[in-house]
């Protein structure tokens, strides 16, 4: 069974990215668990400043040496913020997925997109079964 | 081993490696104004490249050094003559735009290749257009979407692809703008059946599946499969990657298949080059021939025998998907591969497939006790086993493949296909002797035992080969793609050093 | 069989070890009705048979030993020296498969990391891969990179109607399903109507360098226009061009692309040849095929591998942008050693060579009266010739003289009629321009 983290305050997708909702402002990122899968991230490719983006839609890519996993987003919305550090340390998001590894932050124009998520609970215990 | 510089290293300003001519003719003035000023390729005697080349490919394991039983790759020994062949003068020094009477002995070369290809898998034509075996499938897939387009059965925009494929079949979907959709296996490693049945529907376009399959195996229901995507109407698409176990023993088109690629640098010893060139060659049944990728080479006169001869000529199949290279195909593995067919004949061909499938099954029964063997009943040409054990937990297949240079021989196939954990697909090929197998299988038990006594020297490994166990993750943080120009921070790395 | 070395000893004991009474009965899965079917082949030839049909197969083409070759259009008759050849033949090299396992293949990661450095030199470029099928599908595969560089939404590529036909062919079958509007080449647009087709909706514009008439283009105008629309400026180009002419790095490309048969590679009908695709580094990571990068091993020793591997098929599967796999590895090492006996002046030596001798041919033609050149544009090793007669036939009288003639533009652009594109490299003599100039002198208005 896996000892990986996850944090209470955040919903999760079964495709591994999380969502934290704070106002209008929604931060993306992927679990402990999907960071773990990857191993070493060696690259993650983000959006510009100011893209539109529809509730499902493929924001980025995180990759490793023999992977590569779309990151999808699971609100509607316009990125207004990428993660710099992940430019030149993509490996943040190894040690710290949750809060220095985040990805992507949107201004959020649809959050019902969010209503299906997954929370803590639910997503360690799918997490458990895989 | 020493590491051998780079080109670029042993440069000195002012060496010349070629000897050319001054020009006869007088010397036009050049348009200074367009010109270039630098310029930065090496500055090396001939002696000097000679040394660093063969320096460097002696850094390589290669079929001509020792045993490579690469999976699903038929790293098969490639005749020496063949590349005699390709160098005669007609041929290597034949321009490509040349009319059609001044390129006759090249053109029937074409026709006599496909002319038999289409007879050994059983297809009414055949293309040789195709660079490569992924280029060999996008022609077949853009020949069915063209197929169902003609007859407006726009709503096909389905591929049907079991999960053992090779990742080129839904690359290959993808690229021809249709959609893959993942088929599971059956306990047996055949297609699932009842997942089959319940995809099956008036939305595929076609199916793309390998013979015998990805795990070395003749999927025992393939009539049935193929039966039940043709009944809603999908076309079959055969990968023809194992055709080594097929030579004589069954034709793709008898099965019903529609359309297939042949690897002319797997099945008909074409060398790989270190990666590449291949030729992808397109089978196709009466369907689709219209649609083939052309030119193609047919007779437009069939002339008199025995004074006149038949005439070539290339021409474009009447609803051509199109060309897919410039020219006519690569040529030159055109000429390899009709005189590796010369060489073995119609019964010859036979004992390819014989002593490929006998190779693997001699391979897999040995081995059996000491690995565990997924599927272990008559394989064809190759067979997968998992590279791991419960009491070395710690050992991976890659472990072994590591180990196995330092033993001098060239890992199996890792990690595919991917339904396989720790997978070791091993293909012998037909020309391996006995010798060589068993000294290859008492190899591999050797390691089963290390892994369980001694497993660091599995971690560790290899420990003799010119390189150790590279650092991936750096050439993927830092990229350093060319030393020509050098990346700024590669620059300033050095200047702290 | 020399191929298959068993004895019938040996098949008996493998067959006994395995529990199998004959080979056939390894075959029980494959269905019964359809299994050993008869091969309507021809029966096995020894080797000295095989050699004498293929020497009269080979003997049966009009050749450049027999030949003298003013024929270019993508296909290029320059001198290879005797020591390409022979790293060829070194089986270590062609007898290996992909480089995947980096421990052993480090010959040709090596040599792959070396041809990546002089192309990316000789373009301009930041980075180049280990190669595509041939110029044509580069230039394939760069609008696939355009179309993704636009996010899909820029529908818009723009061919120069003076890039290679076939490669503007071979752009049309891979993009057919595409929804991408080709436009530029369906008609004989000049440089400022090209450019003018380039608007917000375009991905790339695609020039030729040397085009296919051989005339060098003015590629900074392409590029200022491109970038000022946010498209990307795609250059075909001739490498033996770029060691004499700028860069089209220097002159804002973004990708180069092109037919590296040039570097080292013989005429072969054809193919096998080197498809070379460069481009800056922003774009590093959206092109197709392998790549190679610098590293090092656990001991700290410098070694090569391939990276940026997850863009792959055998990883990215439906998602991966391109399906390529093997591609023309064995061709780029041949433009490895080409380049590196060539050297930075012998290189810049053979293209002054075709340029001086393209300049002779071109002068002496236009010197006859029938006959003129195409001479507003600077040119490189091809040029255009107006003749005063269909091109096949005078085509029809050089080949009684031995010699191959230039292609007749007639086919593939109705306003050049009654033109052939003449080619001349460095291994044409000034002898055999004269003898091409005095057979088109016999030449007249019917």
């Amino acid at each position: 069974m896996g000892s990986w983290k996850t944090p209470e305050n955040r919903k999760y997708l079964k495709t591994d990215e999380w969502l934290l909702l704070e106002g209008d402002t929604a931060t993306i990122g992927i679990s402990d668990y999907a960071q773990d899968q990857l191993n070493d991230i060696v690259f993650v490719e983000q959006p510009s400043v100011g893209t539109v983006f529809a509730a499902g839609d493929v924001i980025g890519v995180v990759e490793s040496v023999k992977a590569a996993s779309d990151i999808v987003t699971p609100v509607a919305g316009t990125v207004i913020e990428v993660n710099q550090v992940l430019e030149g340390k993509p490996e943040t998001i190894n040690s710290d997925p949750y809060d220095k590894g985040w990805i992507v932050k949107l201004k959020v124009s649809d959050a019902s997109g969010a209503d299906g998520m997954m929370d803590a609970a639910a997503y360690s215990a799918y997490n458990d079964g895989r | 081993m020493n590491s051998e510089p780079l080109i670029y290293d042993i440069s000195v300003a002012g060496r010349e490696g070629a000897n050319l001519p001054e020009a006869d003719v007088p010397l036009a003035k050049l348009p200074a104004d367009l010109m270039r000023e630098a310029l930065d390729l090496p500055e090396v005697s001939e002696l000097q490249v000679v040394r660093h080349f063969t320096n460097l490919s002696r850094k390589n394991f290669a079929i001509d050094r020792q045993f490579y039983p690469l999976g699903s790759c038929t790293m098969k020994y490639n005749p020496k003559l063949n590349e005699d062949m390709a160098r005669l003068a007609g041929f290597a020094h034949l321009h490509p735009l040349t009319d059609a009477s001044g390129s006759q002995g090249a053109l029937a070369l074409m026709h006599g290749l496909q002319t038999w290809l289409a007879d050994i898998a059983g297809f009414a034509a055949v293309s040789l257009q195709p660079a490569a075996g992924a280029q060999g499938e996008f022609a077949g897939i853009l020949m069915i979407r063209a197929y169902h387009h003609e007859r407006g059965d726009e709503k096909r925009t389905k591929i049907l692809v079991p999960n053992s494929a090779h990742g080129t079949n839904p690359a290959t979907v993808t690229m021809a703008g249709l959609s893959a959709v993942e088929l599971p296996s059956d306990a047996k490693g055949n297609v699932d059946l009842e997942a089959l049945r319940a995809a099956c529907d008036d939305t595929i376009a076609g199916m793309m599946i390998t013979v015998p399959s990805t795990l070395g195996l003749f999927d025992s229901n393939i009539l049935e499969v193929i039966e039940l995507v043709h009944a809603c109407g999908g076309l079959l698409y055969m990968d023809g990657a194992n055709m080594n176990s097929l030579m004589g023993i069954v034709k793709a088109g008898d099965l019903g298949f529609d359309v297939m690629h042949y690897n002319l640098h797997k099945t008909f010893s074409t060398p790989h080059g270190g990666g590449g060139p291949g030729c992808g060659a397109v089978g196709v049944n009466e369907k689709l021939v219209d649609y083939l990728p052309g030119p193609i080479v047919q007779i437009t006169d069939p002339g008199q025998e025995p004074d006149l001869p038949p005439f070539y000529e290339l021409v474009m199949p009447r609803k051509s998907i199109g060309q897919l290279k410039a020219f006519h195909g690569n040529f030159g593995m055109h000429i390899r591969a009709y005189a590796y067919i010369r060489s073995y004949g119609g019964g010859g061909l036979r004992e390819i497939s014989n002593h490929a499938v006998l190779n693997a099954n001699y391979i897999r029964v040995r081995l059996q006790d000491a690995y565990h063997v997924p599927f272990n009943r008559y394989c064809a040409h190759e067979f997968v086993m998992e590279g791991h054990w419960e009491d070395a937990p710690d050992i991976h297949a890659l472990d072994i493949s590591k180990r196995l240079m330092d033993y001098e021989i060239h890992p199996p196939t890792n990690y595919f296909p991917l339904i396989v954990p720790e997978a070791l697909l091993i293909e012998p090929t037909e020309t391996e002797d006995k010798q060589t197998l068993d000294s290859f299988i008492e190899i591999m038990i050797k390691i089963a035992e290390e892994a369980k006594a001694q497993p660091e020297l599995l971690k560790e490994a290899p420990h003799n080969t010119p390189v150790r166990r590279v650092d991936e993750i750096r050439a993927a943080r830092q990229l350093m793609l060319c030393c020509r120009p050098e990346p700024d921070w590669h620059k300033a790395e050095e200047k702290t050093e | 069989m020399a191929y298959i070395p068993h004895t019938d000893a040996e098949r008996e004991q493998m067959l006994n070890i395995i529990g199998a009474k004959s080979i056939d009965e390894l075959f029980e899965a494959v269905p019964e009705t359809h299994r050993f079917p008869a091969l309507n082949l021809p029966p096995m030839m020894s080797e000295m048979d095989i050699v004498a049909e293929m020497q009269a197969l080979s003997e049966a083409n009009d050749h450049a030993g027999d030949f003298a070759i003013f024929r270019g259009a993508g296909a290029y008759h320059h001198f290879i020296p005797s020591v390409v050849n022979h790293i060829l033949l070194r089986g270590e090299y062609f007898t290996a498969y992909t480089p995947y396992q980096p421990e052993v293949s480090q010959g040709t990661l090596q040599a792959i990391y070396e041809y990546q450095s002089m192309l990316a030199q000789l373009t301009g470029m930041d980075a180049a891969n280990a190669s595509h099928y041939d110029g044509a599908t580069s230039l394939a595969e760069a609008v696939t990179v355009a179309k993704d560089v636009g996010r899909n939404k820029r529908k818009r590529i723009i061919l120069s109607p003076y890039i290679n036909p076939q490669y503007r062919a071979v752009v049309r079958t891979y993009h057919q399903w595409g929804d991408l509007e080709f436009v530029g080449d369906d008609q004989p647009y000049t440089t400022s109507e090209l450019i003018d087709l380039i608007d917000e909706n375009t991905a790339m514009i695609a020039v030729g360098y040397p085009n296919y008439l051989g005339h060098i283009e003015n590629l900074s105008l392409f590029a200022e226009k491109a970038h000022e629309k946010g498209a990307l400026l795609v250059v075909v180009a001739n490498p033996i061009a770029l060691a004499m002419f700028k860069s089209p790095g220097e002159l804002g490309a973004d990708l180069v692309v092109g037919e590296g048969q040039s570097l080292g590679i013989p005429l072969s009908f054809g193919g096998p040849y080197l498809g070379y695709f460069a481009c800056r580094e922003d774009y590093v990571r959206r092109i197709a095929g392998r790549i190679v990068g610098e590293t090092v091993d656990q001991n700290g020793t410098r070694a090569y591998v391939m990276t940026l591997r997850p863009r792959e098929q055998d990883i990215r599967r439906e998602k991966a942008s391109s399906n390529i796999c093997t591609n023309q590895g064995l061709m780029a090492l041949a433009a490895t050693v080409y380049l590196s006996l060539m050297g930075k002046n012998g290189l810049r030596k053979a293209a002054e060579l075709c340029y001086h001798k393209t300049q002779y041919a071109a002068d002496r033609i236009d010197d006859l009266l029938h006959f003129s050149v195409d001479r507003l544009q600077p040119f490189f090793n091809e040029f255009v010739v107006k003749c005063p007669i269909p091109v096949s036939e005078i085509n029809a009288l050089l080949s009684e003289r031995g010699i191959l003639g230039g292609v007749d533009l007639s086919e593939d652009y109705p306003h050049l009629k009654d033109h052939m594109l003449i080619c001349v490299t460095e291994m044409n003599r000034k002898s055999e321009i004269d003898s091409l100039v005095e057979v088109l002198k016999e030449v007249r208005h019917e």
